[in-house]
């Protein structure tokens, strides 16, 4: 460092969206979740989303093995991780080939300099190294060479070269915390954690940040720092959370306030696998996690622990749920009360496993044999996959059903500040009154909500037996009575369709009637609400509502649709929303659809009320 | 406290609906009498099933019952044990249920060693969907899937079991009160999974199976009742023992009382020797019942309770310190 410092100027943003790139070896995630949480701990809200290719470890260099990590943070206008970087972090050739084609022009990419040799140019495609040829005139093009930079800043680390050069993602990461102006400090603690088994490691990779820092710092390479608007965010606890991870904790949750056991059943499956770890981490919490030998076998022991009593839940994705249906169908006669997870990827079959999609709504609602009515929830963000799974495991004890809870990939891998709530602040859960033993009766219902009493093995007085098989009402003793089973079909679905009690006031942001309403449900809610911003930005008279009950819908959602003109519904399928609401409401919305594995952005949105509007 | 209870405690009082002269009433009662006899009350017990004849079997015990899927019966209970350790959980299943549409659930339950019973009804035969070929079927025999005979190669449901290593492994007959209610008692005591296999007759699908196994005047000349620490004696006369030639099994005849010392001493803890064992079959060999296997292992449940109280996050917390976990930051 020649320690010469100069003056830059700081310009103030309302928010920053970066995207860090690289191999899938390289650390990228490792570098974005640390520099999620600076941001976070800096006052920011945040948004992030990472995006990794299926295959583990493709060939190094090579374009399948790129790896993403996007992040917008700044005030509370973040509401996604951002359609397209401001900041482009490029590790290598095929980072910078992959990427930037999602780039602006004008925006800022920071190139490990040293990684563009010719072999890795070739691998990426790249006749002439673009850095050099002009390919990038029209960008801000930061050249850092990052190896050596790295292994000098390092040379006394004792460290070998390989992981000297292991270091080279916190060096870049360092650059970055100059020129946000974020705080080295916390960062310390955290790589000091992350490392704790390592010493020598956890000093080198914070020295290499140390390193980076300072030579933005010093460097004539970069003219300019930006400072963020920080967000207003209600003051609390606050944590980042991904959305499994929001969801785990949810689990655990729910459980704390029945005071039972959580029984969480599982198969690894992408994107769900997850909230299997996490929950894994906390067994000593009364929460039992069961690794499955099959989807199927996940589901059965999750209804066995519905039936013994416990708050069962398990977790899966699209493949996973079709293997899990027939059993789920078992979880709704035998009126059990349990939570399933959905965190739905691309499909159809194994489809596209790590991208994300919002194609399992229809199946949720109706993918089961007979009549088999169940409640349906959708989480809208990262961090609402808490609040709607503790909704989901409350309405499920309170109605004594299965319910499934729809996420998706980009929920699940994305992440936001989650306010730790007070316990005070926690819904209270209701379990259905179990009457004496000498009056019980397995298939008596409350006369409110309908659901039967749930007694469980261990409890004296109570012995009974339940199955497959239709129940008589009341004694549910085997039942093969026409009559019984017109009435017990009734009963199931006049019981689901009661949860839309429990349903509060549908919130239409803008003008209750009028135009145009776009209608939203699930991941699609940050992107919409951006849209929706710059619409008004824009002048615009547009409504909007996000919906988080899926089945039973909302009870004033069929008014709320017909004092629209018009409504738009964006959807990450082909239109199954707009297919249930036709048969339901016997409206008309116009659709948004998208189906490619990536989130639909605010700017298709915003393009599409242009176009529905003329305007 | 002690409870004592009788087989008729354990009757739930519904009507039975199996077939006259089906072998799974036998079995009913023997199960009654092997539940009463164990000192827990009622509300301990869980008995679930899949689907089929034998899968009836918790509508007809006064216990906490599970009617579940076809072939899920051990998933289910999986889940009950893990949940509750304490209940003793039944798992009743068949051939078809168990070792076919279930036997993966069968197979991983048997492999974790999970605090299961699982009494195995083999008639040999889909009798439930009404007389099609299960996986025990027997080669060249006609069902209604199979009308020129069956060319399936069966499973011996024994032999699986002790090829997974399960730590209880055995067989009875419906027909054979006093051994196959002996075998279940072991089975109730024993930590881990158990696996017994009871020869059930169907009268209206495979009626004629195991007579010759059951005829009282002929049948010890072709069963072979194999005991802990006992030598592999049989016949009607008890004058035929079976002598392990490397790993080849022979018959020898002797003289009646006069058991030659190259008879094997049957040992359950062998695992090597069930596999043999478990392995006979007629005309060569005679068809053996009893505990093949009986070993001591740690039970999936304890290996989970005793690993929890010692790894990971081991402490219990309040709810707001768990959800903030390390990484928390105040916004005032």
């Amino acid at each position: 460092m020649n320690g010469k410092k100069k003056t830059v100027n700081v310009s103030e943003l309302s928010s920053v969206t970066v995207r860090f790139a690289g191999d899938s070896g390289d650390g990228i995630q490792l570098v974005g979740s640390q520099f999620a949480n600076a941001t976070a701990v800096a006052g920011n809200d945040l948004s992030t989303l990472p995006d990794y290719p299926a295959e583990i470890r493709a060939p190094a260099g090579s374009l399948a093995g790129v790896s993403g990590f996007q992040i917008s943070f700044g005030d509370d206008s973040v509401m996604t991780p951002g359609n397209k970087p401001n900041v482009l972090v490029a590790m290598n050739p095929a980072a910078l080939a992959v990427n930037l084609k999602s780039l602006d022009k004008g925006s800022v990419i920071i190139a490990n300099s040293d990684a563009f040799a010719q072999a890795s140019l070739e691998k990426a495609g790249y006749k002439t190294n673009p850095l050099e040829d002009g390919t990038l005139a029209n960008y801000r093009v930061i050249a850092v060479p990052a190896n050596a930079l790295t292994e000098n800043a390092l040379k006394d680390s004792g460290l070998l070269k390989p992981q000297v050069l292991k270091c080279k993602n916190f060096y870049m990461l360092g650059i970055l915390f100059w020129m946000y102006g974020l705080p080295l400090g916390p960062t310390k603690e955290r790589i000091d954690a992350k490392f704790g088994k390592t010493p020598a490691l956890a000093a080198a990779n914070f020295k290499a940040l140390e390193a980076g820092y300072d030579y933005a710092e010093t460097t004539e390479l970069f003219d300019a720092r930006f400072q963020t608007r920080k967000s207003a965010v209600a003051p609390g606890k606050y944590r980042n959370l991904t959305g499994n991870e929001a969801a785990a904790y949810a689990l655990i949750t729910a459980a704390k306030l029945l005071k039972k056991k959580l029984f969480y059943g599982s198969y690894p499956i992408t994107p769900a696998s997850e909230i299997l770890h996490t929950l894994s981490k906390h067994r000593a919490n009364d929460v039992v996690v069961f690794q499955a030998e099959d989807e199927i076998a996940a589901m059965c022991a999750t209804v066995g622990a519905a039936f013994a009593g416990e708050l069962a839940a398990t977790g899966t994705s699209g493949p996973g749920l079709s293997l899990k249906i027939e059993a789920i169908g078992l979880g709704v006669i035998t009126e059990l009360p349990m939570v399933i997870v959905n965190v739905q990827r691309g499909g159809p079959s194994t489809g596209l496993p790590t991208k994300t999609e919002q194609s399992d709504l229809l199946q949720a609602i109706y993918g089961r044999h007979g009549e088999s009515p169940l409640a349906v929830l959708a989480a809208s963000s990262p961090a609402d996959c808490f609040t709607t799974t503790l909704e989901a495991a409350r309405l499920a004890v309170k109605y004594m059903t299965p319910v499934i809870v729809l996420s998706n990939s980009y929920l699940s891998n994305g992440s936001e500040p989650f306010r730790i709530p007070k316990l005070s602040e926690l819904p209270k859960f209701d379990l259905p009154p179990l009457p004496a033993p000498e009056a019980f009766k397995p298939y008596q219902r409350d006369p409110v909500t309908l659901a039967r009493p749930w007694a469980w093995p261990g409890l004296k007085g109570y012995e009974h037996r339940i199955g497959g098989l239709e129940k008589a009402e009341g004694t549910g003793a085997i039942s093969y009575d026409p009559e019984n089973h017109q009435k017990m079909t009734d009963i199931r679905a006049a019981k689901i369709a009661g949860i839309a009690r429990e349903i509060p006031p549908t919130r239409v942001t803008g003008p209750e009637a009028g135009e145009l309403l776009v209608l939203g449900w699930g991941s699609t809610y940050g992107a919409i609400a951006e849209a929706m911003g710059e619409a008004r930005k824009a002048g615009l008279t547009v409504s909007s509502a996000h919906i988080r009950n899926l089945w039973p819908l909302p009870p004033d959602l069929g008014g709320i649709l017909k004092g629209f003109r018009k409504v738009l519904l964006p959807e990450e399928n082909s239109g199954q929303l707009r297919l249930l609401l036709r048969s339901e409401y016997l409206v008309e919305p116009l659709g948004l659809n998208k189906v490619q594995g990536q989130p639909l952005n605010s700017d298709e949105i915003l393009a599409k009320i242009r176009e529905v509007l003329g305007k | 406290m002690e409870i004592k209870l009788t087989a008729k405690d354990f009757s739930s009082n519904l009507p039975v609906k199996w077939c006259p002269g089906c072998g799974d009433f036998a079995i009913l009662n023997m199960m009654q009498k092997v539940l009463a006899n164990m000192g827990l009350p009622h509300e301990k017990y869980a008995v679930i099933s899949g689907i089929g004849c034998s899968s009836r079997f918790p509508y007809y015990v006064n216990t906490y019952g599970f009617h579940s899927i076809h072939g899920r019966a051990a998933a289910v209970a999986t889940g009950v044990k893990l949940s509750n350790p304490e209940l003793a959980v039944w798992v009743i299943t068949g051939d078809g249920d168990g070792l076919s549409i279930g036997g993966n659930h069968m197979m991983h339950a048997i492999r974790r060693n999970i605090g299961l019973k699982i009494v195995l009804f083999n008639n040999r035969i889909y009798a439930l969907t009404k007389g099609q070929a299960s996986p025990t079927t027997e080669p060249g025999t006609k069902t209604k899937s199979t009308p020129a005979g069956s060319i399936d190669y069966p499973f011996n449901p024994a032999r699986f079991a002790v090829g997974l290593d399960c730590t209880f492994v055995a067989r009875g007959i419906d027909n054979d009160i006093a051994g196959t209610t002996a075998i279940l008692e072991r089975a109730a005591r024993h930590n881990g999974t158990t696996f017994v296999e009871i020869f059930q007759k169907c009268v209206p699908f495979s009626d004629k199976e195991f007579d010759p196994l059951k005829d009282p005047a002929t049948r010890e000349d072709v069963l072979l009742r194999v005991e802990h620490g006992k030598p592999l004696v049989y016949g009607v006369k008890k004058d035929k023992g079976i002598v392990f030639r490397g790993f080849k099994p022979e018959v020898v005849t002797f003289e009646p009382g006069q058991v030659p010392a190259e008879v094997a001493v049957y040992d359950e803890t062998n695992a090597e020797m069930a596999y043999l064992i478990s392995g006979f079959s007629q005309p060569k060999l005679p068809v053996p019942v009893g505990v093949f296997r009986s070993t001591d292992k740690p039970s999936f449940e304890q290996l989970y309770y005793d690993q929890v109280k010692h790894v990971g996050d081991t402490k219990e917390h309040e709810l707001e310190t768990l959800l903030s976990g390390p990484d928390a930051w105040e916004i005032k």
